[in-house]
């Protein structure tokens, strides 16, 4: 391993094993429907509260993404994870059904990018040769605990996004084939004022922009040398400026952006901006993105998921919203 | 908390954002909660009269009229019709006292899973106290003015 800037590069770069992706039936309509492991019709998931349902889909995605690899469970040296719902509980409650270490981390809707970093410098240190990195969301459990009750008859502003029901999971490793994790760069907290909590994408799209750019410098290439440069719940509004931030430093990303929170739903209708929350990066990195890359049609992505490190407390008392990016940059 | 105040904010950056956030569509939210809220008015309206055909008037007529409206908020928001309702006639369907219905249903079904006293019964009011708070202290402003004049 060596680092430069804030950018760990991996000699014997861990790989991905095998990936698994659980969305719910909203999601099902999208891009991801055909390519997830389990598509849900109900999203309880035949359980008899949100929390519940989401806990079952993030460990479902684990228990799947472990069983693709081969690996048995007692070779699995950690599981890192996490989730939005205070105390993380999604992700401990999901660790209960395993007799594998468990790490939680907290980085809001980038929590699949920072597992993944974590998880491949365990790898790349020497500390662990198997870990798993999971996370998930779903859209009742999450607009409980930040919005308002689901059949409150409000409406949603032009800005809003749609929390992702969903949860996705990989398993990294040492291989001799698969998609490898070739360096990441860690995240910076970057807070330019937006209070806006209905504004995701404007609070987030600076953390994002700052955190591709020094990845760019890091490791002295350009946007032409991505074929995919991926973030992770900017939605439309929050697309568009990462865009224009980046054109301002003299970096064009406009031809190779995608953010999963654009792409993820059929029809912009009711969610307007488009997806997000954590299980938005994680299932369409997790199916989607990840088997094109197995196919060969991208060779080098930067997956640089996007979180926004508020909560109801701090946005009541009027806070602004800082946010994070963590960037991976997976090659084939 | 530290660093970030009013007054380092990155003033330019908020400007843009104005630039390229979506407009909200003032006139035709303004005209879409007109019509319901309207709708709404006249269904009670028609409740109103029904029943005062069938006998009632005065306080207890005004009252019934209150209780079914109340009811079918009520019922509607169980349905999972009334948030539909919400989302596309905005104040229409939040002013009237369907709404109120709806503002006090919805936490009581969410919470339901927290148990029936901490979290039906204590979160019940989560959305509504506001309205119940500023409505009682209105009213006891107004009393006060027409006491005077």
């Amino acid at each position: 391993m060596s680092k430069k800037g804030n950018t760990i590069f991996f000699k014997r770069p861990p790989r991905i094993l095998s990936y698994a992706a659980v969305c719910g039936s909203k999601e099902k309509e999208g891009i991801i429907g055909s390519y997830a492991d389990i598509t849900l019709d109900d999203d309880m998931y035949g359980e008899d509260t949100y929390e519940k349902a989401e806990c079952k889909m993030l460990s479902a995605a684990i228990s799947l993404a472990v069983k693709k690899s081969g690996k048995r469970e007692q070779d699995i040296d950690v599981l890192l994870s996490g989730d939005l719902l205070n105390q993380i509980i999604s992700a401990s409650f999901a660790a209960r059904d395993y007799d594998f270490p468990f790490l939680g981390v907290y980085s809001a809707c980038s929590t699949m990018s920072e597992s993944i970093l974590l998880g491949s410098a365990l790898i790349g240190g020497g500390f662990a040769d198997t870990a798993v990195c999971a996370t998930g969301s779903h859209f009742a459990s999450a607009e409980r605990q930040y919005r308002y009750p689901l059949e409150l008859g409000c409406t949603r502003p032009p800005q809003s996004q749609w929390t992702v029901t969903g949860a996705g999971g990989l398993v990294l490793g040492r291989a001799d084939r698969g998609i490898k994790v070739v360096c990441a760069t860690m995240g910076r907290v970057c807070d330019y004022g937006v209070t806006d909590v209905n504004n995701m994408g404007a609070a987030m799209a600076p953390a994002a922009a700052d955190t591709i750019m020094r990845h760019f410098k890091d490791t002295d290439t350009e946007p032409a040398d991505y074929d995919l440069i991926l973030t992770g719940d900017l939605g439309a509004l929050g697309s568009r400026i990462v865009k224009d931030l980046t054109w301002e430093k003299g970096y064009d990303i406009s031809s190779n952006h995608v953010d999963c929170g654009e792409i993820i739903y059929k029809v912009i209708e009711s969610e307007f901006q488009g997806g997000s929350g954590a299980g938005c990066s994680a299932t369409v990195l997790n199916s989607y993105i990840l088997t094109r890359m197995e196919a060969g049609l991208y060779k080098r992505v930067l997956f640089a998921a996007t979180g926004a490190l508020l909560s109801t407390v701090s946005s009541g008392q009027g806070e602004s919203i800082p946010c994070i990016s963590h960037a991976v940059r997976l090659e084939i | 908390m530290t660093g970030k105040t009013r007054e380092n904010y990155n003033r330019n950056y908020l400007e843009y954002v104005k630039t390229q956030d979506p407009p909200t569509k003032h006139l035709k939210n303004c005209a879409s909660a007109f019509g319901v809220g309207g709708l709404i008015c006249c269904i009670g309206q028609f409740i109103r009269y029904s029943l005062s055909f069938a006998g009632l008037s005065g306080d207890e007529l005004a009252g019934a009229t209150s209780v079914i409206l109340i009811f079918l908020g009520c019922l509607l928001t169980g349905l999972g019709v009334y948030d539909r309702i919400g989302r596309y006639a905005g104040a229409g369907s939040i002013v009237p006292i369907t709404g109120f219905a709806n503002s006090v249903t919805s936490p009581a079904i969410e919470f339901k899973t927290e148990g029936w006293i901490y979290g039906m019964a204590a979160k019940m009011f989560t959305v509504a106290g506001a309205i119940i708070v500023f409505g009682v202290f209105s009213g006891v402003l107004v009393g006060i003015l027409y006491l005077f004049l």
